[in-house]
């Protein structure tokens, strides 16, 4: 009796250290991201600059709607997010695929070097994009003297373009992060199964889309809910690369909401609105990657 | 196949050599598509620290980085032991509250976080800096998931032998996590030196700026010299790129233990 009543003591004991041990970190994020969420929720509702906030109801929610660049911001956001997204992340499976394969040659240094982009910081690489695509870089350069342009080309102040140009340099400093992942994920999938499969008479896509694909589903779920995640947040592309230019067409989300917070006349209520909407939409988005996963199940 | 990687070796590469051989040369051979390096470095070097304060944006980012990525390790670490070493279904619900902060996207707490850190005095401060970023549930889920890995019947005979559940902690865990602490370091390291919205946001004073903001301010004006810009964009990146090169193997060891 006494030895059990010792041992629940001890498990108590340790129940007790357990949430001493999680307690700074628990509280961290509750503090850091589940309060300021609220706040941000009822800061939305309110109107007014500094410490004059009053309640203005849903102004902020209708003003949203009627704001242009706003509107915009969220076209491009999307744009990103549809053209980047699945390229990547079909681009990074197929790399990924290529570098598993047990008899390739180099693997190691293409592994290093694809991944290598991941290195720089986004402002460094968005800067480095922005001067080889500039009027007088290095592509308008190559471009005019291969004779395919005959003038440089302005990349960056032609609206379409600009896009493109966030898009190439996303694809360029993300796919090799995301192949990291794959190529984690595939160390779990015995290689025999590859082996089996390719006496059996499967084509290397054939192994691809019935055993890769399938066996990577939760990593490839992963990556996606972290990818639609970073594109809709998307800042030091925007910032750097384009400015969000020309005339906001290639601004983001969360551009446009630092500069109505920080950069403009602050307008707090205004952006904690539009920065719910962003939280909305990756809720939404990650609850639809999730509910696509399961069936496929 | 092996042309298919080249070719995408080589475009991954490429801006980067180009980054470097760039920062070699004067603006004007840049433009004019000079691709070998040249002998312009330290003229470019020269200029760089005369229009910018280098030294001071670089020391500010050594200090907010490893400050950070010290604090978060050791807080994301205990917390990620204390969910499965001691996991019971209270905890476990916690862990499952705190993975949904995943979701919870930076610019949504962001004005909040501003309002907080600015009412505290704290702008323009390392802690300012580094108190959204200390506990991220990416880093517990890491830990707890290496955590599974930890040998219980160690565990056991560490307790019988009287050391307590810290020193279990500090002295057996720690040592044996090292490939996790590896890539937990290499991440929050690069995540911590590369941030820029939340530095923008708060370190309006000129002597606590960041190397990625000072890097930012270059482009600002109407003629850019690209020698001295590259060089710039090449010390912002070499931090980054020599931690990820020194813990390469073990950052995609501790990402296979977060994928399983």
């Amino acid at each position: 009796m006494s030895k059990s009543t010792k041992k629940l003591t001890l498990s108590k004991k340790h129940n007790l250290t357990g949430w001493a041990f999680l307690a700074p970190g628990a509280l961290l994020i509750f503090i850091m991201s589940f309060i300021p969420m609220i706040r941000a929720l009822i800061l939305s509702f309110k109107a007014g600059v500094g410490a004059n906030m009053n309640w203005c109801g849903i102004m902020n929610y209708t003003r949203m709607f009627q704001d242009k660049v706003f509107i915009q911001s969220i076209k491009n956001t999307f744009f990103y997010l549809i053209i980047q997204v699945p390229v990547m992340l079909i681009f990074a499976l197929i790399l990924a695929s290529i570098l598993n394969n047990k008899d390739l040659k180099f693997k190691g240094l293409f592994r290093t070097m694809i991944f290598l982009p991941c290195a720089t910081s986004l402002v460094a690489y968005a800067i480095i994009f922005r001067s080889l695509f500039a009027n007088n870089g290095l592509v308008n350069l190559v471009l005019v003297n291969l004779g395919i342009l005959d003038q440089p080309y302005s990349f960056l102040t032609n609206t379409t373009s600009a896009r493109i140009v966030i898009v190439i340099a996303l694809l360029w400093r993300w796919t090799g992060y995301n192949m990291v992942f794959y190529l984690s994920g595939l160390q779990n999938i015995e290689y025999s199964v590859y082996e089996a499969a390719k006496i059996d008479g499967a084509s290397a896509v054939q192994s691809f889309f019935r055993i890769t694909v399938p066996l990577l589903k939760p990593t490839i779920l992963l990556t996606a809910i972290m990818s639609t995640n970073g594109t809709l947040q998307l800042f030091d592309e925007s910032v750097n690369l384009t400015n969000g230019g020309p005339a906001n067409t290639s601004i983001t989300m969360s551009h446009y909401i630092y500069d109505m917070s920080f950069k403009f006349v602050p307008n707090f209520g205004y952006s904690a609105a539009m920065s719910f909407l962003i939280l909305i939409l990756v809720a939404i988005l990650a609850f639809l990657q999730m509910k696509v996963g399961d069936k496929r199940d | 196949m092996y042309l298919f990687l080249c070719i995408v070796s080589f475009i991954s590469v490429f801006p980067l050599y180009w980054m470097v051989s760039a920062s070699t040369n004067k603006s004007a051979e840049v433009i004019s598509g000079r691709l070998i390096p040249g002998t312009y470095f330290i003229e470019n070097l020269k200029n760089l620290l005369t229009t910018q304060n280098i030294g001071r944006a670089l020391g500010n980012s050594f200090k907010y980085s490893i400050i950070l990525t010290v604090v978060s390790l050791v807080v994301c670490s205990l917390a990620g032991y204390g969910f499965e070493i001691y996991h019971d279904k209270g905890k476990d619900t916690v862990m499952s509250i705190i993975l949904l902060a995943m979701m919870v996207p930076f610019v949504a707490t962001m004005i909040p976080l501003f309002q907080m850190v600015s009412k505290a005095g704290w702008l323009n401060t390392t802690i300012g800096f580094i108190l959204p970023t200390i506990s991220t549930p990416f880093l517990i889920m890491m830990f707890r998931q290496s955590a599974r890995s930890f040998p219980h019947d160690i565990m056991e005979a560490a307790r019988i032998d009287g050391l307590s559940e810290l020193r279990i902690f500090f002295q057996m865990f720690m040592p044996t996590m090292r490939s996790t602490y590896a890539a937990a370091m290499t991440i929050t390291f690069m995540n911590a030196w590369n941030s820029y919205l939340w530095p923008k946001v708060i370190m309006t004073d000129a002597t606590s700026q960041t190397m990625p903001m000072v890097v930012a301010n270059l482009t600002e004006g109407y003629v850019t010299d690209y020698g001295m810009l590259m060089l710039a964009v090449l010390i912002c990146t070499l931090p980054t790129a020599i931690v990820f090169f020194c813990l390469q193997n073990a950052f995609a060891e501790g990402i296979t233990g977060a994928v399983k």
